[in-house]
């Protein structure tokens, strides 16, 4: 059975592909470090040396524009050298396989190579394939896992509610294709949130997915009753008129985040999404804009703990 | 050539006889047990002490991966991991590329895979053109030129009408219909069950009920038609049940189970271990359970290696872009074994699922010990502990779930029509 290649045998972390089996101190230590870099962006000069003399290659075989460029403006911060590679234009529709092409890159001394690519389990393959020495972050794969997205979630949870223990968390919709989704779970249940709800239709729900320590509703009225925190999630085009939902209209009425619904949890509850927004589809834009919206501070709080990753990964 | 095997512990699983004494030898056939024919002069004599003799086995599921897909195997490569598995007959499925769906190619094949040292080849014949599930093939040309049984290896036949005619134009001639169930709608896309892990791991599923309904659409089929069909490579616990009321029933229904489906769960993908990439899907614990449970009391008549010998190239690849399928003909024996150990199922038994089930389920004389049948057997050494690695592995595919993993159960000798083909002084 392969394992888990992001932890080495000391607990200390070389990759980070999940958040799946990651201890709580690793996550704390993580958001720990981030918040010292948050005033990096306020200085004069935007740049600390932990990264000097490194190159990271953003290897995107996806489609992508806010985490790649906040993951380039987090290493430039670093002071890495950045190497951006949109590769779904380049090598591998020349029919080259995706380990030639990192073991190319790495032949042009990477030190680093954050990941994003359309099937589960690519930052894997790449982890357990890399020389020893060479750091994966894994930006997304397929429908399994985004975990600096999770832990940039959980930064801003952190922000606004300053701890986990005594939280109910709601993540609507699209649970089903969404590695986002998957990684705010593992992250929740190892912060341990004692009430995490999953809002949405059964075609956009995994088979079992209450194992993972969530509870499932389908009527967002009831989900949304007294949470904390609502996680809106993205809703892809191509889902909207086919077997699993009938049309974005139907969607919308029924989980679509409105004033109204969001009244149904506590006063003081945060909206969170992880982007792009689909306006009018997953959320009113009266919310989305809303004073409860820390959509945008996500964004901003994203580059520090993109930053902090990085440099515990250099470290290490 | 003569040969007498003395003092091994020789089983017929068909029988069910299980002693110690000597096996004769001649003209390709076994002239005498405990006792050889007088003045029986051998040309060799094989010391069988600590060894086990059985029938040699026979496996229903054996891709040679000729003609087509010599980048993965060659016929060479897989026939002598054959014989280093003790796998004396076998037959492969018809998905090569061209398919085998005109009598030219199994002629080709047969001819190619012939010759007296080498194991027995019987294909099967695509059920249908190209395989594509829309014209029947020359079935009785086919049984002419060599082919045992039809089949439509993994491909789907969604056509009802079709699948129908196919069973009750195969039952005119009194030909078996080999089908791997699975539904071409549900599991569309999928590379593994629908369960916790695949719901973990973000992978596109292919539900447990995807083979139900196919065995339960067949099983209307058999019953109308009144065709006899082979079950290829259940899953499922649901899919074991639907089989042993069938049975009950009295339909003409056979199936089996390969080694990994036998000894491994949607767990054992772990991280995306893509040799865990099988179809049809590693499914639940519960699953596995039922099919250790289903091959003990006779439900799932044969136990199958599977063998899909897959290169590095297509195997390192994501998950579910990997290509499917896992080296297995050096596998069978000792993870029958394996089985046998765990659940404490009789060593005859046990044998008997890779030897005898698979030989009645094919229609071949082979997998007997007795005067008068062919001298096909297998000798090994039960306590002999070998680690499965890409070195120790002889067919081209190195690609197997069972990794490094200890195995117990090493074939000395191999014997084919009375040659001895394979020996293997260390084990």
């Amino acid at each position: 059975m392969i394992g888990n290649p992001q932890l080495s045998p000391e607990g200390t972390l070389r990759h980070l592909l999940t958040i799946e089996g990651l201890p709580a101190s690793v996550l704390f230590h993580i958001l720990d470090t981030a918040s010292t870099f948050e005033h990096v962006a306020q200085q004069e000069i935007k740049k600390v040396p932990h990264l000097q003399g490194k190159s990271v290659f953003n290897l995107f075989f996806e489609a992508s524009t806010r985490t790649r460029t906040t993951f380039e403006i987090a290493a430039k911060r670093l002071s890495a050298d950045v190497i951006n590679l949109n590769v779904s234009a380049s090598s591998q529709s020349k029919g080259e396989t995706l380990l030639d092409t990192v073991d190319n890159l790495s032949a042009m001394q990477a030190d680093m190579f954050v990941v994003r690519h359309a099937e589960s389990g690519a930052a894997h393959l790449i982890a357990n394939h890399v020389a020893p020495g060479i750091h994966v972050i894994n930006a997304g794969d397929g429908c399994h896992a985004h975990p600096t997205q999770a832990l940039l979630d959980m930064y801003t949870i952190r922000h606004f509610k300053r701890r986990f223990e005594n939280l109910k968390v709601a993540i609507v919709g699209d649970v089903l294709h969404s590695r986002v989704a998957r990684s705010q779970i593992h992250a929740l249940t190892t912060l341990r949130v004692p009430e995490i709800r999953v809002i949405g239709p059964k075609t956009l729900m995994p088979r079992d997915v209450e194992r993972l320590g969530v509870r499932v509703f389908h009527d967002m009225a009831q989900g949304l009753k007294d949470v904390d925190v609502v996680i809106m999630l993205r809703l892809q085009n191509e889902r909207m008129n086919g077997a699993l939902l009938p049309s974005r209209d139907e969607y919308f009425k029924y989980y679509g985040l409105t004033p109204g619904k969001l009244a149904r949890a506590k006063p003081d509850a945060i909206v969170m999404h992880p982007g792009p927004m689909n306006r009018g589809v997953e959320i009113d834009s009266e919310v989305a804009d809303g004073a409860q919206s820390v959509i945008l501070k996500q964004v901003t709080f994203g580059i520090a703990v993109r930053m902090a990753v990085m440099s515990i990964l250099a470290s290490n | 050539m003569k040969i007498q095997i003395s003092n091994g512990r020789v089983i017929n699983p068909a029988t069910g006889t299980d002693e110690v004494q000597d096996v004769f030898i001649a003209a390709g056939k076994i002239v005498g047990l405990g006792q050889g024919p007088s003045n029986f002069g051998p040309n060799r004599v094989i010391d069988a002490r600590g060894k086990i003799v059985i029938p040699g086995l026979v496996d229903l599921a054996a891709r040679l991966r000729e003609p087509g897909f010599e980048y993965l195997a060659k016929l060479e490569s897989e026939m002598f991991a054959a014989t280093v598995g003790g796998v004396t007959s076998l037959s492969c499925p018809p998905d090569t590329d061209p398919p085998l769906d005109e009598p030219g190619l199994v002629e080709m094949l047969k001819h190619r895979a012939k010759g007296r040292n080498q194991t027995n080849v019987y294909p099967l014949g695509a059920l249908t053109q190209q395989l594509q599930g829309v014209r029947l093939t020359e079935m009785g040309e086919l049984h002419d030129a060599g082919c045992v049984a039809f089949s439509q290896a993994n491909a789907p036949l969604v056509d009802t009408q079709v699948l129908a005619r196919a069973l009750d134009y195969a039952s005119s001639f009194g030909f078996t219909v080999w089908l791997q169930p699975q539904d071409p709608h549900l599991g569309k896309g999928g590379v593994a069950h629908e369960g916790e892990v695949a719901s973990r791991l973000g992978l596109p599923t292919i539900p447990a009920c995807s083979e139900s309904i196919a065995i339960s659409t067949i099983l209307h089929l058999v019953r109308h038609t009144g065709a006899r069909v082979h079950l290829c490579r259940l899953s499922s616990a649901d899919g074991v049940a639907l089989v042993r009321n069938a049975k009950t029933e009295g339909l003409s229904i056979t199936c089996d189970v390969s080694i990994n489906h036998l000894h491994l769960s949607e767990h054992d993908i772990g991280f995306f271990n893509s040799h865990c990439h099988l179809i049809p899907p590693l499914r639940s614990l519960r699953d596995r359970d039922a099919l250790r449970a289903g091959l003990a009391d006779g439900t799932v008549d044969a136990l199958v290696s599977d063998h899909s010998p897959v290169d590095d190239d297509v195997k390192q690849l994501p998950f579910e872009t990997s290509e499917a399928g896992a080296t297995g003909l050096e596998l069978l024996l000792p993870l029958a074994l394996k089985w046998a150990q765990q659940d404490n199922v009789p060593l005859p038994l046990a044998l008997s699922r890779v030897t005898a089930d698979p030989a009645r389920i094919l229609g071949v004389s082979a997998g007997q010990i007795g005067v008068g049948s062919n001298a096909d057997l297998c000798l090994f050494n039960p306590e002999r502990e070998w680690v499965v690695t890409p070195q120790n592995l002889k067919s081209q595919g190195k690609n197997t779930p069972f990794l490094n993993l200890p195995l117990s159960g090493k074939v000395s000798h191999t014997i084919v029509g009375g040659f001895l083909i394979y020996e293997d002084a260390r084990a």
